[in-house]
């Protein structure tokens, strides 16, 4: 269904709201898996990204996201300036990550102390984005709302446990996705929350001993 | 929302009332949230609106590659036309100045998108400072073109990598057009029409930047946008019908767009873009951009 507000809007920092706007919230789509603003980045562009990124800000804006700023933050016209004075140790290579793949699609391998990740996503045009792999595994997340993103054996009674303990955090599900690649294998979860999970509610989903790995991704959309 | 401008301008007849106010009650139905709310985001987005326009009529802005900036400022500043001191002037500076904005990474709405930004605030606010016309009638056309937007997005298309600049530009003029003609006090019927002239006088509108970046001719088309939108605004306010309704003039711009070559459609294949300027133009900028680190 198309909002009102979303034809008025979003107020954004030009000239694109895939290359730009699109590439800001996958940034900041990216920071939350490392739990805040990465010391060390890996930036890999692909397609439209890696051919007219430049003249759109692509670069500006994915460093800007990663740092925190929102699509209408005008910092983001500075944001590599911002980058360097702060320190941070982010490099671009234009890359080909294969035909499959969104022509705006960037894939971002993250340090942050003595965390890592790795996540690629693309921006599918009027701002909208989609991550479509965190360390390897195949995800799909809009950044519409709240977002768990779980990895867990595939173990009885695991999506019971994990929206009991939402429940018990007061956290009400949207939707939720369970796909796995075989039986006993792994088992992919994505929740979309409509508010926003403390920490405290993270931490428990890891401590699940069937968990392998667990990350909140914030609402990026405007 | 609606899918239909009919079915909007329907609702609004029988009920005695604007379209914008139909637009309020079935966003604020579809969001779960009061019409205030929605009211006090269409403000907020005519504020960034307003101080877009300004900012790009200083003059000083230019784009990453510096193929544009700097003509809205001519508009006000330049030698006279014959259309000087007239609104019709006053809106083709503001179309410039926000869509110079945006090429130069300043804060802009995308209504409906960053691409087609200058239409909209253009024609809204050059007509109501002509009119002095009250800001929240303006917030109100702002809704009534939310909706128009809404109805091309479920029909056509908003989106010029899939329906080419018709379906960005062209779809804001549509926009402007309809909205502007109810703030003017035109009937539902009257923004119907508007839209449709609008529409219908971009039809085929390819979407050809020289690099793929948004700057040229984006900036300029954002200012003939805005004066067919003019145009069509002037028609409907003088009773001007046109026969083909508005819904089905937006579905054959769909149409237009998907049979649109790619090389049409922002990827700088065709059109301007390829011409033996627009690649040198690209390829000189372009690489200036590299090597200064953008």
């Amino acid at each position: 269904m198309v909002s009102l507000l979303d034809i008025i809007g979003p107020v954004m920092v030009g000239p694109s709201s895939s290359h730009t706007a699109g590439a800001c919230r996958l940034g900041l789509l990216a920071r939350c898996l490392v739990g805040g603003t990465p010391e060390k980045a890996h930036i890999e562009l692909h397609g439209s990204f890696a051919r007219t990124g430049e003249g759109h800000g692509t670069d500006k804006a994915l460093v800007g996201g990663l740092m925190g700023f929102r699509p209408d933050d005008e910092r983001l016209r500075t944001a590599l300036d911002i980058m360097e004075r702060e320190g941070l140790d982010y490099q671009f290579e234009k890359t080909s990550l294969g035909d499959e793949a969104h022509p705006n699609t960037v894939r971002m391998t993250l340090e942050r102390g003595e965390r890592r990740s790795c996540m690629v996503g693309a921006s599918l045009g009027a701002g909208r984005v989609m991550v479509t792999e965190i360390d390897g595994y195949p995800v799909e997340v809009s950044g519409n709302l709240h977002t768990i993103v779980l990895v867990a054996h595939d173990v009885k009674g695991s999506v019971a446990r994990i929206a009991g303990l939402l429940a018990e955090a007061n956290v009400n599900i949207a939707t939720l996705k369970l796909s796995r690649k075989q039986r006993g294998g792994d088992a992919f979860m994505v929740i979309e929350v409509d508010d926003q999970p403390g920490e405290a509610v993270r931490d428990a989903i890891r401590e699940l001993p069937w968990v392998t790995w667990a990350f909140r991704l914030d609402k990026v959309s405007a | 929302m609606f899918r239909s401008l009919a079915d909007a301008i329907r609702e609004a007849e029988s009920r005695h009332t604007t379209l914008s106010a139909v637009a309020l009650q079935a966003e604020a139905q579809d969001q779960g949230r009061p019409v205030e709310e929605i009211r006090d985001a269409l403000r907020r987005a005519l504020v960034v609106m307003r101080g877009a326009v300004d900012r790009g009529l200083v003059g000083d802005l230019r784009s990453a590659s510096e193929l544009v900036g700097g003509d809205a400022a001519k508009m006000r500043t330049g030698p006279a036309g014959p259309l000087a001191g007239t609104p019709f002037r006053d809106v083709l500076a503001r179309a410039l100045a926000v869509q110079e904005v945006n090429a130069a990474m300043g804060v802009i709405v995308a209504a409906p998108t960053a691409g087609g930004a200058g239409v909209l605030p253009a024609v809204l606010t050059g007509l109501a400072a002509a009119q002095g016309i009250d800001d929240e009638k303006v917030v109100d056309a702002l809704a009534t073109a939310g909706l128009i937007g809404a109805v091309v997005a479920e029909r056509a298309s908003l989106s010029g990598a899939e329906g080419g600049c018709q379906a960005e530009t062209g779809a804001a003029a549509g926009m402007a057009a309809g909205a502007a003609v109810e703030m003017l006090g035109g009937t539902p019927r009257q923004v119907g029409h508007a839209t449709a002239l609008a529409q219908q006088g971009t039809l085929g509108l390819v979407c050809d930047p020289l690099g793929g970046l948004v700057e040229l001719p984006c900036v300029f088309r954002n200012a003939t946008g805005a004066a067919i939108a003019l145009a069509a605004i002037e028609m409907a306010m003088a009773g001007v019908e046109f026969a083909i309704p508005a819904d089905e003039v937006i579905d054959t711009m769909g149409e237009i767009g998907a049979s649109m070559d790619v090389r049409y459609r922002e990827t700088a294949g065709g059109g301007l873009a390829a011409t033996p300027t627009g690649r040198r133009l690209a390829r000189e900028r372009l690489y200036e951009i590299k090597r200064s680190g953008g």
